[in-house]
C-alpha cells in the first residue's frame, strides 16, 4: 500500500498506509488525519479537503478539472500548489506523496 | 407556540421525503431550516449539476430532483419555516419543546433531524483583524445597497456573486474587484459588461492576488494585496464584500447531548433514533456502520423513522403497514380520487 505523508501546518507529520483506490481525503478520515474536514463528502463542493502538494509531486498528479479550480477559489488561502484531496485517487504511482494541510479549512 | 407530530430539522431531499413518508401516515410535519429556501445542499450546491444515482430518475439536476420533492409533498400542505435555526431543544413530559432563533416554538413528540453537514453559514475571511470589521466595514452579503454608495470596495472572489455585485455596485462607487487568478468563472454576458467597465476605468480589476492585510481603527481605511509574484499594493477601501461561497457548521445540534461522532449524530439503524428517545437524525448528519451519504439511503432512513415516530405520535393506535398502490387511506391523504 502506498505511504502518503500528511503534514499539518505547525509541521507535524504522519504517514500513513492508504488503500489503492481510495482518495488522498478519505485516507485521512479514516486514519484520523486533522486538519481535513471534507463536509461535503468528496462531491467537490465544500473545499474543506483543501490541501497544498509538495511541489515536486504536483506536476506528477492528473491535472485539476475546471470543477475542483473553481472550487479552489473558495479554499482558504489556496496557492498555486492547492488541490482538493478528495479528487487525488492514490495508486502505486503516488508512493511517498506529501501534501500540506492549511491552517483551517473554513 | 405549535403543536404538531413531527418537527423536521432540515429541508434538504431528505428533510422533504420525511414529509412524505410522515404524511402517508397521517402525521403532521414542520420543517425548519437556515437557508431562504428549500432543498438543502442540492438547491445551495449543485442546483445545475446532474444526478445519476435517484433509483428509477437516470439524471436530474439538484434544482429539479427538489421540484420534484415539493410536488411529491404538496397534497400534505406542510409549512416551512425558513431563514430560520433551531436553536434549543427541551424535555416536557413525553415531548419536545423546539425553540427556533425566530421566537417560534414548537411542541412535539418528535424531532427528525435532516441537517446535512449543518447549516450553510457564508466562508468569512481568514486574514487578521477580519473578524473586529464584520459588519462594520467587511461584509458577506448586501442588505442594502444604498449603504454602498460613494465609497470606496474592494470585492473578493471569482463567481458570480463577486461578479454581479461588482457590476451593480460600480454605478455609484468605486469598485476594486480581487480574485487569485486571472480567470473569473461568472456568466459569459457578465464578464463582458465587466471587461467593459474596466476599460471605462469604472471597475479595476486586480488578478492573480489575494488579501494580505487590513489597515484601519474602527473602520477600515486601506488594505493590501499581495500578487502571485510577491508584489504588494496597497488599495484605499472603505468596504470589504467578500464572497467565497458557503461553509456549513454544525452549529447548537452538537449542544443537544446527543451521541456524536466526529461531526455525525450516532443511530440505531434499526429506526434512525438517537440516544434520546423521539429524536432521529438522517441523512448525510447521521452514522451507523456502513453509512453511505447518499440521497437514497436517507430517503431509506426517513421511511424507517417514520415508523417509529408513528408510534411515539400515536400511542393507541396500531401501526399497519400498507403499499400506496392499495392503500385506499394513503390514497385520500395524498388526494387520489
Amino acid at each position: 500500500m502506498p505511504k502518503i505523508t500528511y503534514v499539518d501546518s505547525q509541521e507535524n507529520s504522519k504517514t500513513i498506509e492508504v488503500e489503492n483506490g481510495l482518495t488522498v481525503m478519505e485516507g485521512a478520515i479514516q486514519n484520523d488525519i486533522p486538519g481535513i474536514d471534507a463536509d461535503c463528502g468528496g462531491s467537490m463542493a465544500c473545499a474543506t479537503c483543501h490541501v497544498y502538494v509538495e511541489e515536486k509531486w504536483f506536476n506528477k498528479l492528473p491535472k485539476a478539472e475546471d470543477a475542483e479550480i473553481d472550487m479552489i477559489d473558495m479554499a482558504v488561502e489556496p496557492k498555486k500548489n492547492s488541490r482538493l484531496s478528495c479528487q487525488l485517487i492514490v495508486s502505486d504511482e503516488l508512493e511517498g506523496l506529501k501534501v500540506t494541510t492549511p491552517e483551517k479549512q473554513s | 407556540m405549535i403543536k404538531t407530530d413531527v418537527v423536521i430539522i432540515g429541508a434538504g431531499p431528505v428533510g422533504l421525503f420525511a414529509v412524505h413518508q410522515l404524511g402517508i401516515k397521517g402525521l403532521k410535519a414542520v420543517v425548519v431550516d437556515n437557508l431562504d429556501k428549500v432543498g438543502g445542499q442540492c438547491i445551495e450546491l449543485y442546483p445545475d449539476k446532474p444526478i445519476y444515482d435517484i433509483p428509477a430518475v437516470p439524471e436530474c439536476t439538484g434544482k429539479e430532483l427538489t421540484d420534484k420533492l415539493l410536488e411529491q409533498i404538496k397534497p400534505f400542505k406542510t409549512t416551512f419555516f425558513l431563514n430560520e435555526r433551531v436553536e434549543e431543544v427541551k424535555e416536557e413530559g413525553n415531548n419536545w419543546v423546539v425553540k427556533t432563533n425566530n421566537n417560534n416554538q414548537f411542541n412535539a413528540p418528535n424531532i427528525l433531524i435532516a441537517g446535512g453537514v449543518g447549516s450553510f453559514e457564508p466562508r468569512k475571511l481568514t486574514t487578521k483583524g477580519a473578524e473586529k470589521f464584520e459588519n462594520k466595514s467587511i461584509f458577506y452579503s448586501v442588505k442594502n445597497k444604498d449603504d454602498f454608495k460613494n465609497k470606496n470596495i474592494s470585492i473578493f472572489g471569482g463567481g458570480d456573486s463577486a461578479l454581479d455585485w461588482a457590476l451593480e455596485l460600480s454605478k455609484f462607487s468605486k469598485i476594486t474587484l480581487v480574485h487569485r487568478r486571472n480567470e473569473f468563472r461568472g456568466a459569459p454576458h457578465t464578464l463582458n459588461e465587466i471587461k467593459k467597465l474596466e476599460e471605462q476605468k469604472k471597475i479595476s480589476i486586480k488578478t492573480p492576488c489575494q488579501l494580505d492585510k487590513i489597515e484601519g481603527e474602527d473602520k477600515i481605511k486601506s488594505i493590501s494585496i499581495k500578487y502571485e509574484d510577491g508584489k504588494i499594493e496597497n488599495i484605499t477601501t472603505d468596504f470589504i464584500l467578500s464572497f467565497f461561497g458557503l461553509v456549513m457548521k454544525l452549529g447548537p445540534i452538537a449542544e443537544w447531548g446527543l451521541n456524536m461522532d466526529k461531526k455525525t449524530i450516532s443511530v440505531n439503524p434499526k429506526n434512525f433514533e438517537t440516544n434520546k428517545k423521539g429524536i432521529f437524525a438522517t441523512g448525510d448528519i447521521c452514522s451507523y456502520p456502513g453509512k453511505l451519504k447518499l440521497i437514497l439511503s436517507g430517503f431509506h432512513e426517513v421511511a424507517l423513522a417514520s415508523v417509529e415516530c408513528f408510534k411515539r405520535a400515536r400511542p393507541n393506535e396500531k401501526y399497519r403497514f400498507e403499499f400506496t398502490t392499495s392503500s385506499k387511506t394513503i390514497q385520500d391523504r395524498l388526494g387520489k380520487k
